[in-house]
């Protein structure tokens, strides 16, 4: 697939990356500053094209008439939109991605269609972040909470701590703990490197557990994995940028919130914003100003700055004044590692959040959503089986017939408004949306070509 | 560094190379002549040392480095200078010393065309096939070649094919993938070798000399299956065809690339660096032709014309194909078009010589320099078509130009030391370090004539002159080694 990107920054370069990794993609990256570019072509196998991205003359070097996608991430809100008119305009790009960070243009649902702003799908890092971090306090205990099928099934990231009801016991004892409720365990990390799950495998405290249930049903499996936590009620947010306003915005009708930013004018205008949060002016990391807050007492604080080295020493800081759980926004991936398994415990990378909903868009086969997990190393898939039993590999099988990859595994099914887990005599319908669990990237083709309505097949 | 990577990169490239000695064996079969054996022997030879460098690293899977990529670049050229010269160390016909048979292969890697064999015509097929194919690998890059075949470089292609393509600039991919972009400039060069071919073919060579002459032209290598090189066929039209492939080889590559992508040709008019070469050429061309009528060096209008153009061609592009002996034309002639051949051709093409890019962005300093004078307070950068060029390339030209004056005189002043006079030195080291091939005075025909000492001169300075200097010397530096 042909993929254009506009603009190197931080989702940009990390888009690339993924995208250009994967051997299908040719990836051209447009940037206004020709450095950036010049370290991102040395590590990545890509084509750059210094200019600016709107520009009908720059996307027509950059390859625009024969792109398959065009994916806008400049700063600038204005620059995607245009970018995506001029390249559908002039080159008529069947797919166009744009980042749009205003919450007014994001409102305006009737403004990008067709005959007017182009975009198929608009992307808000912020508000990406802003969901996922939400979810993350919705569920304490959680390391990563992502959601599929419009939300009804979920899949759950949690380390396995001593008072797990199931740590030490085999898996099939599941069924025995909790009889009524449907769930499944997808992959288990331990020490860093995946396992395959079956019944005979042991859980072990410390390794790291994805299990997929029914929305209504995370809490009852959270209690398998660890020691139940009590429900958020306070929670501290440094900065008062995008996405630690969102946040606050919606976190404070249940919450006890308080928001810490530096900038004073910056503060007036997010407390008038707010309603029920408390806006403190002062430095994240100040000991004075977190102790006065009562910070020993905080169940979350989320350093959420545009400063990563300040996410990362405000939330030490708070961790070893007593709050109960920190959160740091993190970009660099190198910097995640080294915190995540120490003082910090849970690194949120905005990139990796991001990038999901860009890679179900490059994804052949109806693919409704992608999450990339371990750093890009696995995926969780939601894709939609189509066809007959004939024309598919999938549709009219049960799950165990299917030809998977290795390291692929199918761990639940949304067929109209039900939730199914997937066992293995389960028989997959057309039009289920599948959800599969990938710990070895690499075999993403193949899973691909199990999707897709072949003629070869029919 | 990454040694197992260096490693295994190097032996894998040894066994492909080591495919490169099978078609003459069957030429040599098509022909019966009886030189088959040592490019058998070669062969294994060749791939057997490929598979030990390779097995123990087999599975060694890290990404490439910068400095990894000039090291497996360097040393690939020097081992395969080494390889290549198996089937000349083992033929019988002709008898070759080691540092013959090590020149020869060099010579036509680098596609050179200097040569030290002589009674070409005598000489068995499969050896005269053999060279002219070592220059056509060697025009285009085999690590290009490589690039594009073996897919396993993924990212660190791009390292090797910046340590391999010549010119100032070398971020510029013709598509996004480098493979593609590795496998499309193969088949812009495979395509005009085609053209060529059937081109000399049509105008009444054999089907052996066609394609070997159009190998040695698009790679303008100026290697020949003849003594009297394309004097030979005393064929004006055949002349004109040479010229015009010599022309077009020495344009860079992208822009044909574009050409055929998008069946245009109104961007080469627009390519500042082509509209110099172009002019360039036509006068050096032009002063050729009329100093030649001048001084009525030929009795014919005629030749004076396709001479002069076919030599000027030739040798300004960094060929070294010959119609006449031009080391004897009178006056400044010779000289000239020695001179000429510093220019070379374009960046990204498979000639040689300091690129016009490089001399047209010194010029373009110099003129600056005289605006300076005339507004000291002027801000004026230095521009190629509509943008100005970054300070950094301009630097890097400045830098390359230097080095390549102190290599030049550190080379002129060795080969004198070995007992050449000042003519035959000066232009054994234009003809080797420009990648041009013959000379003036002992060198106007080849090496052969030439001391032991001043042939491993020459084999050095042919190397310098393919990988541009910079990507051998910077092995020889210790900031290179230092961890």
């Amino acid at each position: 697939m042909k993929i254009l990107i506009l603009g190197a920054g931080q989702v940009g370069s990390s888009a690339a990356y993924h995208l250009s990794r994967e051997e299908a993609n040719e990836v051209t990256v447009v940037d206004t500053s020709a450095e950036v570019l010049r370290d991102l072509q040395d590590r990545l196998d890509i084509r750059t094209v210094v200019g600016n991205g709107a520009y009908p003359d720059v996307l027509e070097r950059a390859g625009a008439s024969d792109a398959d996608i065009i994916v806008a991430l400049t700063d600038s809100d204005e620059t995607n939109m245009v970018a995506c008119q001029v390249a559908y305009t002039l080159h008529h790009t069947p797919t166009k991605i744009a980042r749009i960070r205003s919450a007014d243009y994001m409102n305006a649902k009737k403004l990008f269609t067709q005959d007017a702003i182009p975009v198929d799908v608009r992307i808000s890092p912020e508000q990406l972040v802003c969901e996922y971090v939400e979810q993350l306090i919705l569920y304490p205990g959680a390391l990563q909470v992502l959601e599929f099928a419009n939300g009804r099934v979920r899949l759950v990231g949690a380390r396995a701590d001593r008072d797990g009801l199931l740590v030490g016991q085999q898996i099939a004892a599941l069924k025995e703990h909790i009889p009524n409720t449907e769930g499944r365990i997808a992959a288990i990390y331990r020490n860093g490197k995946s396992i395959e799950p079956d019944g005979d495998t042991v859980i072990q405290e410390g390794d790291e557990i994805f299990f997929v249930a029914a929305r209504q049903d995370v809490r009852v499996f959270m209690s398998e994995m660890r020691k139940l936590e009590d429900p958020v009620r306070r929670v501290v947010i440094a900065g008062g940028g995008n996405i630690g306003l969102r946040l606050a915005l919606a976190l404070e009708q249940t919450n006890n919130v308080k928001l810490i930013e530096r900038d004073p004018v910056r503060a007036r205008i997010i407390s008038e914003q707010l309603n029920k949060a408390i806006v403190l002016v002062g430095d994240a990391a100040d000991e004075e100003l977190l102790l006065e807050e009562n910070i020993d007492n905080v169940d979350v604080f989320c350093a959420l700055t545009n400063a990563e080295e300040a996410n990362i020493l405000s939330a030490m800081l708070s961790k070893r004044l007593g709050a109960h759980k920190v959160m740091a926004l993190i970009n660099r991936p190198s910097y995640a590692e080294l915190v995540e398994s120490g003082s910090i415990d849970i690194a949120i990378s905005p990139q990796q959040v991001t990038i999901g909903s860009l890679l179900a868009h490059v994804r052949r086969g109806d693919v409704v959503k992608v999450h990339s997990l371990k750093r890009g190393t696995a995926e969780a898939i939601e894709a939609v089986a189509h066809g007959t039993a004939e024309e598919s590999q999938v549709v009219g099988r049960k799950v165990e017939e299917i030809d998977l990859p290795r390291g692929a595994a199918i761990i639940a099914l949304a067929r109209g408004d039900k939730v199914i887990i997937a066992h293995h005599d389960t028989v997959i319908e057309t039009d289920d949306h599948v959800i599969l669990f990938l710990t070895d990237r690499r075999q993403i083709e193949r899973l691909e070509n199990l999707f897709q309505v072949g003629v070869s097949f029919v | 560094m990454n040694w197992t990577v260096v490693q295994r990169i190097l032996g894998l490239l040894l066994m492909m190379f080591s495919l490169t000695m099978l078609p003459p064996v069957g030429v040599s079969i098509i022909y019966s002549d009886p030189a088959w054996l040592p490019f058998v022997e070669s062969f294994l030879l060749t791939l057997f040392s490929g598979l030990v460098i390779w097995f123990p690293v087999r599975r060694s899977r890290k990404d490439l480095r910068l400095r990894d990529g000039f090291l497996v670049v360097a040393s690939f050229w020097s081992v395969l200078g080494t390889f290549g010269a198996l089937p000349f160390y083992l033929t019988d016909i002709p008898q070759m010393s080691f540092i013959d048979s090590l020149f020869e292969s060099m010579s036509g890697l680098t596609t050179t065309g200097a040569t030290v064999l002589t009674g070409l015509d005598g000489l068995p097929n499969s050896i005269l096939w053999y060279r002219q194919q070592l220059q056509w690998l060697g025009g285009m890059g085999i690590i290009v070649l490589a690039v594009a075949v073996l897919p396993m470089l993924g990212v660190g292609g791009m390292q090797l094919y910046r340590a391999e393509t010549p010119g100032p600039v070398k971020d510029t991919k013709l598509t996004p993938r480098i493979t593609e972009t590795a496998k499309a400039l193969w088949y812009v060069y495979l395509a005009f070798t085609i053209t060529c071919t059937v081109g000399y073919k049509l105008a009444g060579m054999g089907w052996f000399d066609a394609v070997s002459h159009a190998f040695s032209t698009v790679a303008i290598g100026g290697f020949s299956t003849h003594d009297l090189s394309i004097g030979h066929f005393e064929s004006t039209t055949i002349d004109l065809i040479a010229v015009f492939f010599m022309f077009a080889a020495g344009i860079n590559f992208s822009l044909h690339f574009f050409a055929w992508r998008f069946v245009q040709i109104k961007h080469y008019s627009r390519d500042p660096e082509f509209r110099a070469y172009v002019f360039i050429l036509l006068i050096v061309s032009a002063i050729v032709i009329v100093s030649l009528s001048y001084l009525g060096v030929y009795a014919e209008g005629e030749q004076n014309f396709v001479n002069g153009l076919f030599q000027a061609v030739s040798i300004a592009t960094t060929t070294g194909f010959t119609t006449v002996n031009f080391s004897q034309w009178p006056g400044a002639l010779p000289v000239l078009l020695i001179f000429a051949s510093f220019i070379g051709g374009s960046a990204g093409s498979t000639a040689g010589g300091m690129k016009v890019i490089r001399w047209l962005l010194i010029y373009k300093q110099g003129v600056r320099e005289i605006s300076r004078l005339i507004h000291p307070s002027a801000e004026i950068p230095v521009k190629l078509g509509a943008s100005a060029v970054p300070v950094r390339v301009v630097d890097a030209v400045w830098g390359f130009f230097s080095v390549y004056v102190v290599v030049f005189g550190a080379m002129l002043l060795a080969m004198m030391a070995t007992g050449l006079d000042q003519v035959t030195a000066f232009s054994a080291v234009a003809a080797t370090l420009n990648n041009l091939g013959p000379g003036l005075g002992d060198v106007a025909s080849g090496f052969m004539t030439v001391n032991d000492p001043a042939k491993w001169i020459a084999i050095v300075g042919m190397l310098l002159g393919r990988l541009e200097i910079f990507t051998l010397l910077v092995l020889f530096t210790p900031v290179f080694w230092r961890h």
